[in-house]
């Protein structure tokens, strides 16, 4: 049994004004090994921020449970620390103390110089030591962020949670959170769970992608391996083939694939309790011009070979 | 704005209040009399020679202002006190009401915000009994309570309650969601959520409210001491105006004023102290 394990989950969102109940997505089943750095992409309205939400406590699913270490998750806990998508840090309050703020929470009895400089250290992990005591306001974007980053490895989560944490930051700010996030990642070894729009983004940081179909009833419809080494970097990851092998999968995916498991042949013959696991970077029999090519073909009878390797 | 700009405001400040004063004088200045009466003549028909009976000219103002200030705290039995003791009157019912009425308009506008249920099941009585006018319980509160003095100050609690109130609920409802979300995630206890996130995140708009429940509270003293009389700068006002001296009816105006100005002024500045930006 995996660390997290994700079973059945659905939700369903009341209809308004007499139109029928949706279900946003259904029967979404995956697990997550300690330690893993897991990315899910899809469509806007599939339901990525709900399952996220799921994960954290802060919603509940119509259907399905989520255990994670053994234990089924009901409720918010300090167990999993969560980066906002707006970084939502407390106004009023430095730098300093917002990290604070959740380290007081995760160990009460600590004393106040305890908790500071507890608080210090993580703040200079994400390279903000000597912004300690300004206010968010007094920071930019990318700083802000960063803040939310400390806050939640200060409390030493058993998971890290983030929902599009670099979403709205510029290409240049994103580059640079993006390599320092990985190197602490690699560093604490976090169990991570992801929300990214950004394909490269989930290339350079996932070793799995769950790729999602797109809503009403969004799937899981692929689970991707990346079989890149883990000690790559930014600079790095564009002089490996895989990379491109990859990348196009997922583009792919995104701007082809996605739309057909609404209904049909698609839906019909998938497993959603056992989406296949792919390894698009190791397919050397498929070189990248062919990849490049839009797959118009439902995606089974386009992949169904060799690719498949289902892990259970 | 610049400090150039600024001081060129207070020149026009002042240029406007000297002209204000130039029209008054002029409009109320009364010709000598040509034949003034012997002195003792003067003073067997009244107290001195300044008497007037039109509307009193700045200069009278300026000194019986000087009088009153001079010596503020005197005190000559009941009909007969410095304007400092009206004042020190007022100020304690309005803080004495307001104080009351921010003891419950806290904690009773946190729970409307926080329960969108009992925020709707206490909004009608609220939009019904938020435009009464407060004096209008009056009545009531000196047949109940019995004591003029603290029927004032139930009357200032009264018009407190509603601004702050409302405010508050209203605040704390518009918490926003992230930074609760981000409480529920850190398992932060019921009780340091409503002091450590809620309650800084809604200060500005309870101080708003507070600041707006002290002006109204200023507004209604006079008038309620105006009513129940024996002391107050409501009752000053009142009472001057029995006597016909206009002159101190228009100092205890401008007293007035000035106090309101200040009670703004320190909410203001207390709101300054509370509000962050986002």
């Amino acid at each position: 049994m995996a660390f997290l394990e994700v079973q059945g989950l659905k939700k369903v969102f009341a209809g308004a004004g007499g139109r029928a109940d949706t279900a946003v997505f259904e029967d979404i089943n995956f697990g997550i090994e300690r330690g893993e750095f897991v990315c899910i992409i899809g469509h806007s309205g599939c339901g990525k921020t709900t399952i996220l939400n799921v994960l954290a406590g802060l919603e509940t699913p119509t259907d399905g449970v989520v255990i994670m270490d053994q234990r089924e998750i009901s409720g918010p806990s300090l167990d999993r620390g969560v980066v906002f998508q707006g970084h939502a840090l407390m106004p009023w309050l430095s730098v300093l103390k917002n990290v604070a703020f959740a380290v007081k929470s995760r160990w009460p009895e600590w004393s106040r110089e305890k908790i500071d400089e507890h608080a210090k250290q993580y703040i200079a992990m994400v390279g903000l030591a000597g912004a300690e005591h300004k206010k968010p306001s007094e920071l930019s974007g990318g700083m802000k962020q960063r803040v939310g980053i400390a806050r939640a490895f200060a409390i030493q989560p058993k998971m890290l949670l983030l929902d599009e944490p670099f979403g709205a930051l510029d290409a240049l700010t994103r580059g640079t959170i993006q390599d320092e996030l990985l190197r602490i990642v690699q560093a604490t070894h976090q169990t991570v769970f992801m929300i990214t729009h950004d394909v490269d983004e989930a290339i350079l940081l996932a070793d799995k992608i769950l790729l999602m179909s797109n809503g009403p009833r969004a799937l899981i419809a692929e689970v991707v391996e990346n079989t890149m080494p883990r000690d790559r970097t930014r600079n790095t990851i564009f002089n490996d083939p895989q990379y491109y092998r990859i990348r196009n999968h997922l583009v792919d995916f995104l701007v082809n694939r996605s739309k057909l498991y609404q209904s049909g042949e698609a839906r019909a013959g998938h497993d959603p309790k056992h989406p296949p696991v792919l390894r698009p970077g190791l397919d050397a029999a498929e070189a990248p011009a062919a990849h490049a090519a839009p797959a118009a073909l439902p995606p089974m009878s386009q992949k169904a070979t060799a690719l498949v390797v289902n892990l259970r | 704005m610049t400090s150039r700009d600024t001081l060129r405001a207070g020149l026009l400040s002042i240029v406007f209040a000297l002209v204000t004063l130039a029209v008054w004088h002029v409009a109320t200045v009364q010709p000598e009399h040509a034949a003034a009466p012997d002195d003792e003549y003067a003073k067997l028909m009244g107290k001195g020679t300044k008497k007037s009976d039109g509307f009193p000219t700045p200069s009278q103002l300026g000194e019986a202002a000087k009088q009153h200030l001079a010596n503020p705290f005197y005190d000559n039995g009941p009909n007969d006190k410095g304007i400092g003791i009206q004042l020190a009157h007022s100020l304690a019912r309005v803080a004495g009401g307001f104080t009351l009425a921010i003891l419950v308009a806290i904690p009773l506008g946190f729970l409307i915000g926080m329960s969108p249920l009992l925020s709707r099941a206490l909004n009608p009585f609220i939009q019904v009994l938020k435009p009464i006018s407060p004096l209008a319980w009056m009545p009531l509160a000196l047949y109940t309570i019995k004591d003029s003095s603290v029927s004032g100050i139930f009357v200032i609690f009264i018009c407190s309650l509603w601004p702050a109130l409302i405010n508050t609920a209203y605040g704390v409802a518009a918490v926003r969601r992230d930074w609760l979300n981000v409480a529920k995630t850190l398992e932060v206890a019921p009780l340091r959520r409503a002091f450590q996130v809620i309650l800084p995140a809604a200060a500005p708009t309870i101080l708003t409210g507070m600041r707006i429940s002290i002006g109204i509270a200023w507004l209604v003293i006079v008038a309620a001491e105006m009513l129940v009389g024996g002391t107050g700068i409501g009752y000053f006002v009142w009472n001057e105006w029995n006597n016909l001296n206009l002159t101190n009816v228009i100092f205890a105006i401008l007293v007035i004023g000035v106090m309101g100005m200040i009670l703004d002024f320190i909410f203001g500045r207390l709101q300054k102290l509370v509000t962050y930006v986002e």
